[in-house]
């Protein structure tokens, strides 16, 4: 009996997913022929029964930042999908935008129709070239077949979608830097306030979610936001995708209820299905390289946001990426810096400066010449990120290290006295 | 207007709706230390320094871009906060050079301040400045990237502001650059050397070409007779770097300073303010009574005239031909004076004191050697000067007033407020009028072209005949008036242009950290210098008639055409 | 000085953004692509910077601010490989010194015959084959010695005939 509850992946990999006809025959756009009888109000009020958290990372109830953009009286308003998806581990709007485009097509019109906007966005990495190819492709065939464009399904509702690129910087990931993304500009993160609900896309009110956000929609709609909201936890409505990674003998995407273990992902034969090599497992880092990292006792929690929270944990973008016990934490945080420091903006001090500093703090751990007093400024500098950088990408950019920190502490201890228990730093400056 | 009612550091504050918490704080004395922010640039919130903690939020907000809420409970002291923002200084420093004892801005660095006001006495990361290379291949600004913070100040005065962008941000993440394109020197881009940028700076990655090693070496040579003339702006700007009052009027005190550095005579460019007015009025009435080019433009300003060399050239036949008043005084020092004194021109050595780092590039333009040698040998701007003093252990406050020299020290009201946006356009309309109408004008104020107000518009009657002129303060604004001009939409007989907000008062030279709070202290004090002055118009001073009657003999002759007025090129 | 080549794609391309600033990542991307050595040089940089009406410096920042881009020539096929955390874990550097062997230079470099450039990349997304890397559009995983040496064979037969 499958743990997965597919209901927003459900047609991925089973039709063309070029294919209108085959979208509408697996009961494609049902729910915006559904949504377009109704108004505004009602079905916010179903997305808000739905319990459903922003799919990106952040996690904002996706019902309340609709309430708040429809009490916004400012036109035009821009709908915008990010797609972005950079997060390290992270493969499922991808899934989605190359398998059932329509879906998020469809999730998005909705969206558009509820704020009487009448141009969407969707923001598409620019490492994901075939993606934006197929979902170019299924804007257009959209339009041809009157469910984009003019008078939609023979209404007033006018909508179009455009598909941007990006060009390679994952803190485009952040909703203000995505929309000066497409404004042309580097994707450096505005001041808050305003908030892009009143001064988003052009300075225009402006709706941002996720590309999964946005798949849940049509369900939503056609079902009721109580039954999405039922499939998940009290905290947690409706499934998640989330992307099993690193040292996992299944590495794939899979839809889950939340409430599902942390452990199920991990070891089911239909999920990750344990750990290869005959190794065993050392850590799993969840929700991103900007999430927490967790150690075997805490594999029995329960996938949701509330349960997760309170281990310090997040679901984040659902990212499972597992490690086994070859690997060392030092290294593997080496790893996670650079990442940061390849994508920080650059432009607050505390994320363009503290991720080299944090690194170079790091380097001493691996190669032997560390401290206690290391210890403490690796923690202060963390504590300075966590609360005074810009944006989300330096608050968070060393979550991995405060939880391998409380984990994993011993491990730091022994490479103070030169010892590596993986065998991985030579504590001659380089590894082994 | 609602009112916001909350509480920093236990002080209750009240204050309109969408008052920052820095404008609060400030309000009950309360001085939350700054780096990125700047007053009239847009809020950048990136240096992290304003960190405070509000009740109830897990994460410490910048002040400078946090609007105040109903009930906020703020704290901007406390052990926490304060070990917050020494860690983002830490941070900083642990990439700065730590030449502070041999840096341009040693004791007037807002890095260096905020270090010693925050108590930093160690930094515990290893300390590791960049190596980059330093742009000093033109006249006029050294740009340091080693010593950047990144504030992105001097960006919001080039873009936004005067809307050149020279410069901008580039890269990303620890290699983020305050750069041109493709890092290429400034000389090679559209940088007017308007100087804003340095002028902003917080610390020395932008500073002025430091030219007083030369003005040393000629006033100890004993062959070269060594004058210097001062700009009208530099007396009302000069204070600052003897920290009395934003404003103060330091005339002669400025000139008795310059008399002990031992320069051979201390004249006014002032002067030779008064004599473009007289060159410049005239050109003006011709080019309206012979149909030529109209409208006319200003050309005193160096940072415009390079704009328009670089970005305008179709604007090139607008510009009046008159030299600035710096140049026309350097011609006229090394010909008039010289003769008068009986020295030969290659014996003379110009100096300028001017609020300007484009100066320097008019200076060196190879053209300006009418007079036989190079019209103005070395600009200084008022930063520079008021080094030497330092160096000279000049107490500059202490000083008793001294008067400028004779023949070319004498001006008129209509000369200072050059300095001031707005001031050449009703210096040169004083004396207009009267050569126009014939009649005395008695009220000599024209207050519809003064002000901060970007481009100001004022209809003149002269004898009947209307005539319309404006006033451009800013790049920005000056390229607006250029774009009006390109599509035919212009009806200005004469339209002034200062490249600098507020005009030269607030130059790129001037002393460091020009806010309009001190543009307005500064143009008050200006147009107190002319509301004093005895003599207001340009063609009433007693030294332009002589210069006239004895040398150049009438405005726009030949004298005049030869020694003070020039060509442009596009470049 | 441009020669007029360049100046035809460049106005092209620019041509079919409307000249928009907003579309200044797009113009670049199709720039860069267009140039046979993925990268934008100076000169396109000037000529967008005329043409959209903007400082060439906020092209500059564009051009070094995101990681696709490069101001520097580059090689006909752009080998990105994947070194964040779940290609690491599955041994990624080992493919990095597979592929320095194989092309026999190092990462950062580019190929003799001007063919291959040798570059990191953050996630492409192809965690399921990890260690993976990218060629333009195209994706290859679960890379071993035989794995690169055809692939790396296929592109210099041609057999590949389009980046993407």
């Amino acid at each position: 009996m499958s743990k997965q509850v597919k209901i927003i992946s459900a047609r991925c990999g089973n039709i063309r997913p070029d294919s209108i006809e085959d979208y509408v025959n697996a009961g494609g756009y049902t729910s915006l022929e559904k949504a377009l009888k109704m108004n505004s109000a009602d079905i916010i009020e179903e997305v808000k029964k739905s319990n459903l958290m922003g799919r990106g990372g952040a996690a904002y109830p996706t019902g309340k930042k609709w309430e708040q953009l429809f009490r916004i009286k400012n036109d035009p308003k821009y709908i915008v999908c990010n797609a972005d998806e950079g997060e390290p581990g992270t493969f499922k709007d991808q899934l989605l935008l190359n398998q059932d485009p329509f879906e998020v097509i469809e999730g998005m019109t909705i969206a558009g129709f509820v704020f009487n906007s009448h141009d969407g966005y969707i923001y598409i990495r620019g490492e994901y070239g075939v993606s934006q190819k197929i979902m170019k492709n299924a804007v257009e065939t959209a339009k041809r077949t009157g469910y984009l464009g003019n008078n939609i399904l023979g209404t007033n509702f006018s909508y179009d979608i455009h598909v941007v690129s990006g060009a390679g910087a994952y803190v485009c990931g952040e909703n203000s830097a995505l929309l000066n993304s497409i404004e042309g500009k580097p994707g450096r993160p505005r001041i808050k306030p305003p908030h892009l609900a009143e001064f988003g896309l052009f300075l225009k009110p402006t709706l941002v979610n996720n590309v999964e956000s946005y798949a849940c929609i049509p369900y939503i709609v056609e079902n009721g936001g109580d039954k999405f909201s039922k499939l998940g936890t009290e905290s947690s409505g409706g499934t998640k995708l989330v992307c099993t990674s690193g040292n996992v003998n299944n590495k794939d995407v899979f839809e889950v209820p939340f409430g599902i273990t942390l452990r199920e992902l991990i070891y089911d034969k239909e999920f990750g299905n344990g750990i290869p090599n005959g190794r065993k497992l050392k850590m799993v880092h969840i929700g991103g390289q900007s999430g927490s990292c967790f150690p075997e006792e805490l594999l029995d929690t329960k996938l949701c946001y509330k349960e997760l929270k309170s281990k310090g944990l997040s679901v984040g973008s659902g990212a499972l990426v597992v490690i086994d016990d070859s690997h060392c934490i030092i290294d593997y945080l080496l790893c996670v810096s650079e990442f940061f420091i390849q994508e920080s903006c650059g432009k607050c001090t505390p994320c363009r400066e503290g991720n080299q500093q944090i690194h170079a703090l790091l380097s001493k751990f691996a190669d032997g010449t560390a401290v206690n007093e290391d210890l403490n400024t690796m923690m202060r500098l963390s504590k300075l990120m966590k609360t005074g950088s810009f944006c989300g990408l330096g608050q968070t950019a060393t979550a991995a290290l405060d939880s391998c920190l409380k984990y994993f502490r011993n491990e730091f201890e022994e490479h103070m006295d030169k010892k590596c228990r993986a065998g991985v730093c030579d504590f001659k400056g380089g590894v082994k | 207007m609602g009112m916001i009612n909350l509480v920093i550091d236990n002080i209750n504050v009240s204050v309109p709706k969408g008052t920052t918490i820095l404008q609060a704080a400030k309000k009950v004395g309360i001085k939350i230390p700054t780096l990125c922010y700047f007053p009239d640039q847009a809020v950048k919130g990136s240096c992290r320094i304003c960190v405070v903690e509000v009740k109830g939020s897990r994460k410490l907000v910048t002040a400078c871009s946090t609007p105040v809420g109903e009930g906020m409970e703020v704290v901007t002291n406390s052990i926490s906060v304060r070990d917050e923002r020494k860690a983002v200084l830490e941070l900083m420093l642990a990439k700065h050079p730590q030449d502070c004892l041999n840096c341009v801005r040693n004791g007037n660095c807002e890095l260096q301040t905020l270090a010693e006001e925050m108590n930093v006495r160690s930094i515990p990361y290893k300390v590791e400045p960049k190596d980059l290379p330093i742009d000093d291949t033109n006249p006029c600004i050294v740009r340091d990237p080693n010593k950047c913070i990144q504030c992105g100040r001097c960006v919001a005065a080039c873009q936004d502001i005067q809307n050149i962008g020279a410069i901008n941000t580039s890269f990303r993440s620890g290699d983020l650059k305050i750069t041109t394109a493709f890092d290429k020197p400034l000389i090679d881009t559209n940088c007017i050397f308007c100087g804003q940028c340095s002028n902003v700076c917080p610390v020395g990655a932008i500073y002025e070409k430091d030219d007083t090693a030369k003005v040393w070496n000629a006033i100890e040579n004993p062959d070269l007779h060594v004058v210097v003339q001062t700009a009208p702006a530099t007396r009302v700007a000069i204070e600052d770097e003897f920290n009395l009052e934003h404003g103060t009027i330091a005339t002669g005190k400025m000139v008795a300073a310059l008399k002990r550095l031992g320069f051979n005579k201390v004249f006014d460019t002032n002067f030779s303010a008064d004599l473009t007015i007289i060159e410049e009025g005239n050109e003006l009435l011709d080019r309206i009574n012979n149909n030529k080019t109209l409208p006319m433009m200003t050309s005193c300003c160096p940072g415009w005239i390079n704009f328009t060399e670089k970005m305008y050239p179709e604007i090139l036949p607008h510009l009046s031909t008159c030299k600035s008043p710096q140049q026309m005084f350097g011609a006229v020092a090394k010909t008039y004076y010289a003769e008068k004194a009986g020295i030969t021109a290659d014996k003379m050595f110009v100096v300028s004191i001017m609020p300007c780092t484009a100066k320097k590039y008019e200076c060196a333009r190879p053209e300006m050697n009418d007079s036989g040698a190079r019209d103005v040998d070395v600009v200084l701007t008022t930063r520079e000067l008021a080094r030497m003093i330092k160096e000279a252990n000049i107490d500059f406050e202490s000083l008793a007033e001294a008067e400028y020299d004779s023949p070319l020290g004498k001006s008129t009201g209509a000369a200072v407020i050059f300095g001031a946006t707005g001031g050449v356009m009703e210096a040169a309309l004083r004396t207009v009028y009267e050569v126009v109408t014939g009649k005395t004008l008695d009220n000599v104020e024209f207050k519809d072209v003064r002000g901060l107000e970007g481009i100001k518009e004022a209809e003149v009657d002269l004898a009947g005949t209307k005539v319309k002129v404006a006033v451009a303060n800013g790049i920005k604004n000056a390229r607006i008036v250029c774009e009006k001009i390109k599509e035919g939409k212009c009806d200005y007989a004469f339209i002034e242009v200062m490249a600098c907000p507020g005009g030269c008062i607030s130059g790129g030279g001037q002393p460091f950290g020009t806010t309009n709070e001190i543009r307005e202290a500064r143009i008050k004090s200006t147009y107190q210098i002319d509301e004093d002055s005895p003599i207001r118009k340009s063609h009433e001073n007693p030294e332009i008639k002589e210069i006239y009657k004895e040398f150049l003999k009438k405005p726009l002759g030949e004298k005049s055409h030869h020694l003070l007025h020039t060509t442009y090129t596009a470049r | 000085m441009p020669n007029l080549h360049e100046l035809e794609y460049v106005n092209d391309i620019i041509k079919k953004y409307n000249q928009s600033p907003k579309e200044l990542i797009a113009i670049l991307l199709e720039v860069q692509e267009a140039s046979g050595k993925n990268y934008v040089s100076e000169e396109c940089a000037d000529i967008i910077a005329k043409e959209l009406n903007i400082p060439v410096s906020v092209v500059f920042d564009d051009l070094t601010f995101y990681a696709m881009f490069s101001t520097k020539p580059r090689g006909k096929y752009v080998i990105e490989l994947c070194k964040s955390a779940a290609c690491y874990v599955n041994d990624s550097k080992k493919v990095v010194k597979l592929f320095e062997e194989a092309l026999g230079i190092k990462m950062g470099q580019t190929t003799e015959d001007g063919l291959f450039t040798l570059q990191y990349t953050e996630c492409i997304g192809a965690c399921k084959v990890s260690p993976a890397m990218k060629i333009g559009d195209r994706v290859y995983g679960n890379l071993d010695k035989q794995k690169i040496d055809d692939i790396l064979n296929s592109y210099r037969e041609g057999l590949i005939c389009q980046n993407k």
